[in-house]
């Protein structure tokens, strides 16, 4: 920004500031600091710049205008701050926007964005949403999906399959599913010759000269009379456009292209005449709208419901409301009444109407995406009464108007009665659906349970048949999702193998739930898949996947894939290789191949380190596609190594040994996507090679890297570095060689601003200069980029600052010689001041390179004290905060540089700041106040202790968390280091602010409270402490009596017990249920803390105990039982087992209690007894309950015996009762010898 | 409710990770059983103990007298009692 200043910094490095023009500085400073406090305040009430002191008390003064803002206090000038004069021309008043900058004028123009570029987000698709309009939308799975996501409604729930190893008569069988997808395959193959084709036609009728004359004659004349596909085509295919195609000629396929609806019927054999392909026009699209698999109507076990095939085509197309039949009271509406003597007849008997859409067969929707229509958000049928919210046998429920669709049946009021068993089976899963999908918790739950415990009976296919739709459903939220997920993995476990029917059914629905982006989703979609497979077993899961491995559908490949990679996991990676490998090496198809190595791709990205054993074969399954004539294949087969590489880290490079040079050789070859895959894989590689292969390997790749370097593809760009700190910290690559080949390269080409604007590029640029900085030292990074530091673009100023200080961090400075160490720090202060956003990574980078210098910043403390200082004048809050922060960091080193004096001063400053009114900053400065006051040591500390003090005082009362914590934390270290330098009533004074402390929020502050209490009466003799904190254990507030009573407890472990006992017990006269009770709880705190030092104390507090453990007042005996268990505890061996037993034999008539806290602290204290006194006596207690007639009195009794098992089973053997019997009788233990 | 529901729940995991504990419906068999093994497997994890038993027991070996402890374990209190109704 500032031309001048910059320039300055700029040309002389690290100039060291004689200590007179820092003292002039300090001057400054102070007059500036009490000139803004003075401004600041605008001479409020509550200060007086005079001593720049706040007042406290809270009267108003008598000699005092009370109000003054208005009649100002006389020794402010009122007007301080504002101009007090009016400029003449207009020019004047640009200096004022930037006055507190730089004063120069700009030469360079100012611009602003567009007015297009500001409203960008206004209009149009990236404008933002309506709130309330997109909220319901939002909980809808389908509207937060990617189009790639979306693609799942494109598949349809297949066919029934039949079950190879059980009733193989119903479904499918395997061969007819190979044979559709044959079809399917070739129906997709013509349709893309026609778009082609089309696409292709419409380039001739324009345009003359971009037909490409030469590759039409060739296709014509290579043809014998049949119609070639253009050579020019083979440019634009599709990589999903089956390879085969320009082999295949002859007769038949020749026709293909041109095939009309009258060619049909003449097929070429009779089965192809309802199955073939049909060439789909535009015309016949509307019945059929499956998409890739065999679509709608055609044997569909489970019909397709209407809202699904119809919703295809997008919100708001669906006119299909206009041309549903009228209702009853439209009619009424429209047609003339009884008034005008008409009359409604009554239906014919024997005539039933067509009830709910759920019964027809997929509707033909009414029209496709053209034309023209109005947008009818909301269906006017489906508002208003026509939408129950109580179902019959069901209840109350929420209900969306897609719900109707499914669970219509419910409300049609059909007599039951009548229906037949599998009909009533029917409405009975819909009912349990509903409640499961809609209900509340309880209703769910219980419906839940029904459906698993009946899931035999009411059989697979009827559960099925309703649960799937449900998820296919457009509408469908996550919540609904994975209540129906929940439920179709507790029937899985009950059906076990009669799923099998409906296995690929549930992986059509389920599948999608593997590349949802949230991970649950995830998780929940692998679990239901591991257990589908474990319940209908391998053969059956690889004979239903298997079809869609060359699935034309990519969208369907890539999803079966990963659930191969889930059913791998869950039955076992060698069950799965042999088929693993026969699919890598498919002839057939290019698509299988890739399948099948992106199977191999996923397994370990699924199962981690779990893969190690069965690397090899997973390698040599792969290993041949690396040279594969498929490019897709070539790269997911190195992204499959890379994935595999990276699981095995750091072990396995044995099982890769085979596919190096394979691996190598490929990534000269490669270009492009290709290389980047195949970089990625040796980057995985080369970290699990030892010494000498690595070095030899990375040196083979480098070129390669170095000509990439210069790569403009992003992606490139990223693998590059990747693969560079890979490489780099391999062992075997030395530095020297980094040194020689790479440095340069990569400096020239990856530090460069642009890098630091795409967040992405930014830490992986700074991540791999990190790395090459561990192999080739601090100093050669250092010294090539602390010139940007400089550099006029603050992000790039910023990757710098990151890049050196991760550097410094891990390998410290010793490096850095002297001449770079002036420009860095130079670099460090230039960057500092200019930042235009105060950001924590120039502060941490700052503190961390001053560390790490250590005494040689001597030099430069100076003006980085003169920087600090006038960064905490400035005017913007965060500035001041970030230089209060940087004294803390830097405090150590000042201290090591024997700068005390400087401290001093910086000290001084500060506390005038104390009158800070941002909480934030005044944490800061409070913080930074006591980094000195550590290292300075409290007799050296400037101010001194006794001012500082009761500065503090006043600023324990702030509520912000940020300011207690610091101040507690200074408060208490004066305490403990240099109590003597305040005087007692100080101290108490202190004390009273501190009891508001015990109710902080944060912990921290509690306990820092706490401790302080401890300091503090150290230093001032419990007895003042303690009187306080007994009268505040008065206070109404729990959670300030709580901490109270930790604090005595604290004191008295400070203070030694006997000091503060006394008092307590006597406390404990005062007839008041609060007061004893804190009592009671700082006598538990107080033995806790103790610990064994209660042997002196235990018969002095017994009679108390006594007491309270017979209180009417259960509170009472439950602290009470706190008490003697920490007693118990803490004399453990110690001699005082008479006193433990005599209140044991109080405590133990409270085990009846049935209050969980009291019952809890009554056995643990029980509990602690026991150990206290020895297993044994305790355990003579318990035998006499354990059966007991009553039940209320075995409860209670089996609870102590069972603690007593659990905590010493082995000592209870001598001690049970002897038997009556005779295999009761246990003579081992009568032996006598 | 919910409370019993936990203690339920707590008292069964509990009875999972360790078999002797019981609880207010433990039957006398199941409770002398759990005693009489619990007693041998003590025995058996003192040696000392041990010794001192198949000595004073005028067993053989301390073997012996471990091998006996481990069998008596199986139905150490006789065959579990009738199930009525």
């Amino acid at each position: 920004m500032s031309d001048g200043m910059s320039s300055s910094h700029a040309e002389a490095p690290a100039k060291k500031v004689p200590n007179a023009s820092l003292t002039a500085d300090f001057e400054t400073i102070k007059r500036l600091q009490q000139e803004r406090n003075a401004a600041g305040k605008k001479g409020s009430k509550t200060f007086d710049p005079s001593t720049q002191r706040t007042n406290n008390s809270t009267k108003a003064s008598l000699t005092e205008a009370f109000d003054t803002e208005l009649y100002g206090n006389g020794a402010v000038d009122k007007y301080a701050g504002y101009n007090t004069s009016i400029a003449v021309n207009d020019d004047d008043d640009q200096d004022m926007d930037d006055a507190d900058g730089d004063d120069g004028r700009r030469l360079v123009g100012q611009y602003t964005a567009t007015k297009e570029q500001m409203n960008e987000y206004a209009h149009g698709d990236t404008a933002e949403e309506d709130i309330l309009l997109g909220r319901e939308k939002q909980a809808q799975i389908a509207s937060r999906e990617s189009d790639y996501q979306k693609k799942r409604f494109n598949r349809a729930l297949s066919p029934t399959r039949a079950d190879a190893f059980g009733d193989a008569k119903n479904g499918q069988s395997f061969k007819e599913i190979m044979q559709a997808r044959e079809l399917d395959r070739e129906e997709e193959r013509v349709r893309k010759l026609i778009e082609d084709k089309q696409a292709k036609g419409e380039d001739m009728d324009g345009v003359e000269e971009h037909k490409p004359t030469l590759a039409i004659e060739d296709g014509q004349t290579n043809g014998d009379g049949a119609v070639q596909p253009p050579a020019g085509r083979q440019r634009k295919r599709r990589w999903d456009v089956s390879s085969e195609t320009p082999a295949t000629n002859g007769a038949a396929d020749g026709e293909k292209p041109k095939r009309s609806r009258w060619d049909e019927a003449a097929g070429p054999d009779g089965a192809a005449a309802d199955s073939a392909p049909k060439k789909r026009s535009r015309w016949d699209l509307a019945p059929s709208l499956g998409g890739a698999t065999p679509a709608a109507g055609a044997g569909l076990a489970t019909p397709m419901h209407p809202s699904q095939s119809s919703g295809a085509f997008g919100f708001g197309t669906d006119i299909s409301g206009r041309n549903a039949p009228l209702s009853d009271e439209e009619l009424d509406e429209m047609l003339p009444g009884e008034a005008e003597g008409y009359k409604i007849l009554p239906f014919p008997p024997g005539y039933e109407p067509t009830r709910a859409p759920a019964h027809r067969v997929a509707q033909t929707p009414a029209s496709l995406a053209g034309g023209f229509m109005m947008q009818q958000p909301v269906d006017p049928r489906s508002m208003g009464k026509d939408l129950p919210s109580e179902l019959p046998g069901v209840g109350e429920l929420r209900l969306k108007p897609e719900d109707m669709a499914y669970f219509g049946k419910l409300v049609d009021g059909a007599d039951e009665n009548e229906m037949s068993v599998d009909e009533l089976k029917e409405r009975k899963i819909m009912r349990l659906l509903i409640k499961v999908k809609n209900g509340t918790p309880p209703m769910r739950k219980t419906a839940l349970r029904q459906l698993t415990d009946n899931a035999r009976t009411f059989g697979a296919g009827p559960l099925f048949d309703q649960i799937l739709p449900l998820l296919m459903e457009k509408t469908l939220e996550d919540q609904e999702r994975h209540l129906l997920v929940k439920v179709i993995d507790r029937i899985l476990y009950k059906l076990d193998d009669l799923v099998r029917p409906y296995t690929h059914k549930i992986l059509v629905v389920i599948e999608p739930l593997l590349i949802d982006q949230d991970y649950y989703a995830r998780v929940e979609g692998r679990e239901i898949i591991s257990n589908l497979a474990k319940a209908a077993g391998l053969a059956h899961m690889i004979s239903t996947m298997r079809p869609d491995i060359d699935h034309a559908d990519e969208y369907v490949r890539n999803t079966t894939a990963r659930a191969f990679a889930v059913v791998a996991s869950a039955l076992g990676i060698p069950a799965l290789l042999p088929f693993l490998r026969a699919v890598c090496r498919s002839k057939k198809s290019w698509q299988a191949r890739h399948t099948g190595v992106k199977i191999v791709q996923q397994i370990p990205i699924l199962m981690g380190c779990a893969v190690l054993p069965h690397l090899k074969g997973l390698v040599d399954c792969i290993g041949q596609n690396l040279n594969d004539e498929q490019t897709k294949v070539r790269t997911v087969t190195a992204l499959a190594i890379a994935a595999l590489a990276e699981a095995a880290s750091p072990y396995g490079i044995e099982s890769f040994e085979d596919i190096l040079n394979n691996l190598w050789s490929g990534a000269r070859k490669q270009r492009g996507k290709g290389l980047a895959g195949f970089l990625k894989a040796v980057g995985y590689v080369v970290p699990l090679m030892d010494e000498e292969f690595a070095n030899y390997y990375v040196s083979q790749i480098m070129e390669i890297l170095l000509r990439e370097f210069s790569s403009p593809d992003e992606e490139m760009k990223k693998v590059v570095l990747k693969v560079l700190s890979q490489c780099a910290n391999t062992n075997g690559v030395t530095a020297g060689y980094l040194k020689e080949t790479v440095l340069d390269d990569f400096f020239k080409s990856f530090w460069v601003r642009r890098m630091a604007l795409d967040k992405r590029n930014y830490m992986q640029v700074v991540e791999t200069t990190c790395d090459l900085g561990r192999k080739v030292g601090c100093g050669e990074i250092v010294e090539r980029i602390v010139g940007n530091l400089k550099d006029e673009s603050e992000a790039y100023r910023k990757m710098t600052m990151e890049t050196i200080e991760k550097t410094i961090a891990t390998l410290g400075a010793a490096d850095i010689g002297e001449r770079l160490e002036e420009r860095l720090v130079d670099g460090i202060l230039f960057a500092f001041q200019e930042q235009s956003v105060e950001d924590i990574i120039m502060l941490n980078g700052f503190g961390t390179i001053v560390n790490a210098l250590d005494t040689r910043c001597k030099i430069y403390l100076p003006q980085i004290c003169s920087t600090i200082l006038w960064r905490l004048n400035n005017k913007s809050a965060t500035v001041r905060q970030q230089a209060a922060d940087l004294i803390s960091r830097i405090a150590v080193v000042m201290k090591h540089c024997g700068e005390d004096a400087l401290m001093g001063k910086l000290g001084v400053v500060l506390y005038e700041y104390l009158g800070e009114e941002y909480p934030e900053v005044l944490g800061s400065i409070l913080g930074a106040l006591r980094s000195i006051v550590t290292v300075v040591g409290i007799n050296q500390m400037q101010p001194p202790i006794k001012d500082l003090l009761p500065r503090l005082t006043p600023i324990l009362r702030n509520r912000h968390e940020k300011v207690q914590e610091n101040t507690i934390d200074l408060v208490g270290r004066i305490a403990d280091r240099g109590p003597e330098s305040i005087n007692a009533r100080e101290w108490m004074r202190i004390c009273f602010e501190l009891l508001d402390m015990l109710k902080a929020h944060k912990k921290g502050i509690r306990r820092a409270a706490n401790n302080t209490f401890g300091f503090i009466a150290k230093a001032i003799g419990p007895q003042d402490v303690l009187a306080t904190l007994l009268n505040n254990l008065r206070v109404q507030e729990r959670q300030s009596r709580v901490c109270t009573a930790v604090a005595i407890g604290i004191v008295a472990e400070t203070c030694a017990p006997f000091t503060v006992l006394p008092a307590l017990m006597n406390e404990y006269r005062v007839p008041e249920l609060n007061v004893q009770n804190g009592v009671l709880k700082s006598l538990s705190f107080l033995f806790e803390y103790i610990g064994e030092m209660a042997k002196d104390y235990v018969y002095a507090v017994t009679p108390l105990l006594e007491d309270a453990l017979i209180d009417r007042d259960q509170v009472h005996r439950q602290t009470a039982a706190s008490v003697v268990k920490h007693v118990a505890l803490g004399v453990v061996g110690l001699g005082c087992e008479d006193a433990m037993l005599h209140l044991l034999n109080l405590l133990y008539p409270n085990i009846f209690e049935t209050s969980p806290h009291v019952i809890d602290r009554m056995i643990e204290a029980i509990d602690a007894v026991r150990v206290a006194v020895g297993t044994g006596v305790v355990m003579n207690y318990v035998w006499a309950g354990l059966f007991h007639p009553a039940r209320k009195v075995r409860v209670p009794y089996w609870r102590l015996y069972n603690d007593a098992y659990v905590q010493s089973a082995d000592a209870m053997v001598p001690y049970y009762p002897d038997l009556e019997g005779d295999m009761l009788k246990r003579d081992e233990l009568m032996a006598f010898f | 409710m919910a409370d019993k529901l936990r203690t339920t729940q707590q008292l069964e995991a509990l009875q999972n990770k360790y078999i002797g504990t019981g609880h207010a419906d433990t039957t006398k068999f199941e409770w002398t059983s759990n005693i009489a093994r619990d007693s041998y497997a003590s025995y058996v994890g003192h040696p000392p103990l041990l010794q001192y038993m198949s000595l004073a027991l005028g067993d053989a070996s301390r073997e012996e007298t471990r091998v006996r402890c481990i069998e008596g374990m199986v139905r150490p209190v006789g065959p579990p009692p009738e199930v009525q109704d």
